[in-house]
């Protein structure tokens, strides 16, 4: 109903002032309903406003602030120093440089296969048959055990990852494991083996996938449930195959979750705890040996930058390849 | 398929008989259908697998004496069952303790984050003010910002706290708080704790599909607005505010970066956890005189056992609300 009083804006600011013009007692709008609707909305909103204030952006600003400079610790002083840290970060650290590719080669090849994954998990949870309620309850423990502590304290301690290294070397020799047999074959055979390399990568790295698309299942099940069976009943009687009608009808209703999906994959996937580079802040420039929080902001912001560009290009792609749907 | 799309040719005649009649369709459809379904259930079956097989090894791995861990001719079911795995984890981690300080802390700041996430959910689904677009994208912002950018600076604003130089001027210098609760209660009270972002989303997203009539109709009916989110909209919504409750009380429970950041003064189970071996190691390195760590094998049982500490309260609890944890996520239609 307020949206039908809202002026036409014109410039960028109109906003403000139009905020000045509702909060501020005495002026023309001061009085009017939307104005008082805005007011109890703005005092809806007040906590989070108030949070990010002091709890996002001034933290952001004294992080940037941060890693733009020498920061002393016992003091809290900080100088700056000529892009030193973000230097450090790139030509100097050993390991971050590494690090950084390896996650994100990790992560772009994790987020595709969740997707996928959690897209074909969710079409079979959709159909009826025995035992679904069991397998729904099942398909999402992983929300429960894959989150905190908990995905990275197996390969925590590095004796740990001598014998699980050890137990995998053992699997090859006595068992039959039927990927490294496969990629043997092929490679053998002489198909294009990068191709493969990344699609065995895939295969070997199931567990995660599955424990990583807990929420993504769920998500794309309520866009499947909400899809109305007459469209089905429709494509039945015009003569649609049940392939087509999958591509035909349920591929384009639910396309528009890919991107809330694949967003949530990618942050999900940055914020995790067995995070090779977050791991590497944590226990070289925040807790340990070299204490640095310069460092330590300096990386997070590039970790962070990287983030931010993933997801802005398959924001991208995927709305662009989503649009050509409707 | 269901019964009704069976071809019934006469209804009493034998399945052979009424395959002959169809020309092999029903015959051809009844193969299709089967061999679907046991390759559905090939692959459920082994998916679901793979995610159960890890808890039981770990329970199984658990029970072991660590002989057996080294003993090829035992897969899953222990020779020599001992719970001293069991007990030596609890000692490492202050069991109890930490336990019982993880409980009501993750109670505490679930409640409060999500009192204040319904709350300005409310606000960004049923209200127009200035600027709303701005502070939502501000919310999308807050999903997505790693809490890992700003830990330092968080780090740094806690151990030498000064609101608005108020406490310089009474106390005469900033206070460290980092240690105490507060700062985390008050970033949970404003919506900045552990995936806030994402509840505010959620909530909304369920607010904004409530039709406006009702409200409309109580508003004339002379009922102010706290009354009437409190008396008309909370109650329609109690299934997905208990969701949300209990991801986030999953979640905190879980939870190392908050923990090990902001409520280092508590003994929280999940940082136990992740030091617990570095602890163990120091004693028997306390107790030989020499350095010493655990064996392999012995680490991986003792990670085995925190592990299920951790987990075990969790899965319980979600047998039981497992419907309110799915099916009131998919209630709230995502679509956007």
């Amino acid at each position: 109903m307020s949206k039908k009083n809202r002026k036409y804006r014109e410039h960028w600011y109109s906003g403000i002032t139009e905020a000045f013009q509702m909060f501020v007692p005495g002026n023309k709008l001061y009085r009017t309903i939307p104005a008082k609707r805005a007011r109890t909305g703005f005092l809806f909103i007040l906590p989070f406003i108030i949070g990010f204030i002091f709890f996002m952006l001034q933290p952001l600003y004294v992080s940037m602030q941060m890693s733009l400079s020498r920061y002393v610790i016992n003091t809290g002083e900080m100088t700056w120093n000529n892009f030193y840290n973000y230097n450090y970060a790139f030509n100097t650290d050993p390991d971050y440089n590494r690090m950084l590719v390896d996650e994100i080669s990790r992560m772009a090849i994790n987020v595709i296969a969740t997707l996928v994954m959690s897209f074909v998990i969710a079409v079979i949870l959709n159909q009826k048959f025995k035992g679904r309620i069991i397998c729904r309850i099942i398909f999402f423990l992983p929300v429960i055990l894959s989150s905190g502590v908990l995905p990275g304290i197996e390969t925590s301690s590095s004796s740990l990852n001598l014998i699980n290294s050890m137990s995998q070397a053992m699997g090859d020799s006595s068992g039959v494991n039927i990927s490294a047999a496969l990629e043997d074959l092929l490679s053998v055979s002489g198909v294009a083996s990068q191709v493969f390399d990344v699609i065995f990568q895939m295969i070997d790295a199931i567990y995660d996938i599955v424990m990583a698309s807990g929420i993504q299942i769920i998500v794309f099940l309520s866009g499947l449930q909400s899809i109305s069976p007459s469209l089905y009943e429709a494509a039945d009687v015009e003569g649609c195959s049940a392939w087509e009608s999958f591509w035909k009808i349920t591929f384009p209703m639910v396309s528009p979750l890919l991107l809330v999906n694949c967003i949530y994959t990618i942050i999900d996937f940055f914020m995790k705890n067995n995070n090779q580079v977050m791991e590497h802040i944590n226990n070289i420039y925040m807790n340990g040996v070299r204490m640095d929080l310069g460092i330590a902001a300096a990386e997070s912001w590039i970790y962070f930058g990287v983030a931010i560009v993933f997801i802005g290009i398959s924001a991208f792609i995927i709305s662009r390849a989503v649009k050509s749907y409707e | 398929m269901s019964k009704d799309n069976t071809i019934f040719i006469g209804e009493h005649s034998s399945f052979r008989e009424r395959n002959r009649r169809s020309g092999g369709y029903l015959m051809k459809r009844r193969i299709k259908e089967i061999s679907v379904s046991v390759i559905r259930a090939l692959l459920m079956f082994g998916l679901c697998f793979m995610i159960i097989s890890p808890m039981i090894s770990r329970i199984s791995m658990s029970l072991m004496d660590e002989k057996d861990l080294y003993d090829t001719t035992i897969v899953l079911i222990p020779r020599n069952v001992t719970m001293d795995n069991f007990t030596a984890v609890a000692r490492a981690t202050s069991l109890p303790t930490s336990m019982i300080n993880t409980l009501w802390i993750s109670i505490l700041s679930s409640i409060l984050q999500i009192v204040s996430c319904t709350l300005v959910a409310y606000g960004f689904a049923r209200y127009e003010f200035p600027l709303k677009k701005f502070w939502f994208a501000c919310v999308i912002a807050l999903i997505i910002i790693p809490p890992q950018t700003i830990q330092s600076a968080l780090y740094r604003t806690f151990t030498r706290f000064d609101f608005l130089g108020l406490i310089t001027l009474i106390n005469g210098e900033p206070l460290n708080i980092r240690k105490s609760i507060w700062p985390y209660l008050l970033m949970c009270l404003t919506c900045m704790g552990l995936k806030d972002g994402l509840y505010i989303y959620m909530l909304r997203q369920y607010f904004k599909n409530v039709p406006e009539s009702l409200e409309e109709a109580a508003y004339v009916d002379g009922c102010g607005t706290m009354h009437t989110f409190v008396k008309i909209m909370l109650p329609d919504a109690m299934p997905i505010i208990a969701s949300c409750f209990l991801f986030s009380f999953v979640w905190q429970w879980t939870d190392l970066f908050y923990s090990r950041n902001f409520l280092s003064g508590y003994t929280l189970y999940a940082p136990q956890l992740s030091s617990m071996l570095d602890r163990i190691a120091d004693e028997l390195s306390r107790m030989a005189g020499t350095p010493v760590t655990p064996s392999p094998g012995r680490q991986l049982q003792l990670i085995s056992v925190g592990v299920l500490f951790c987990c075990i309260p969790l899965i319980i609890l979600y047998c039981f609300t497992q419907r309110t944890f799915v099916e009131s996520l998919a209630m709230t239609g995502s679509k956007e």
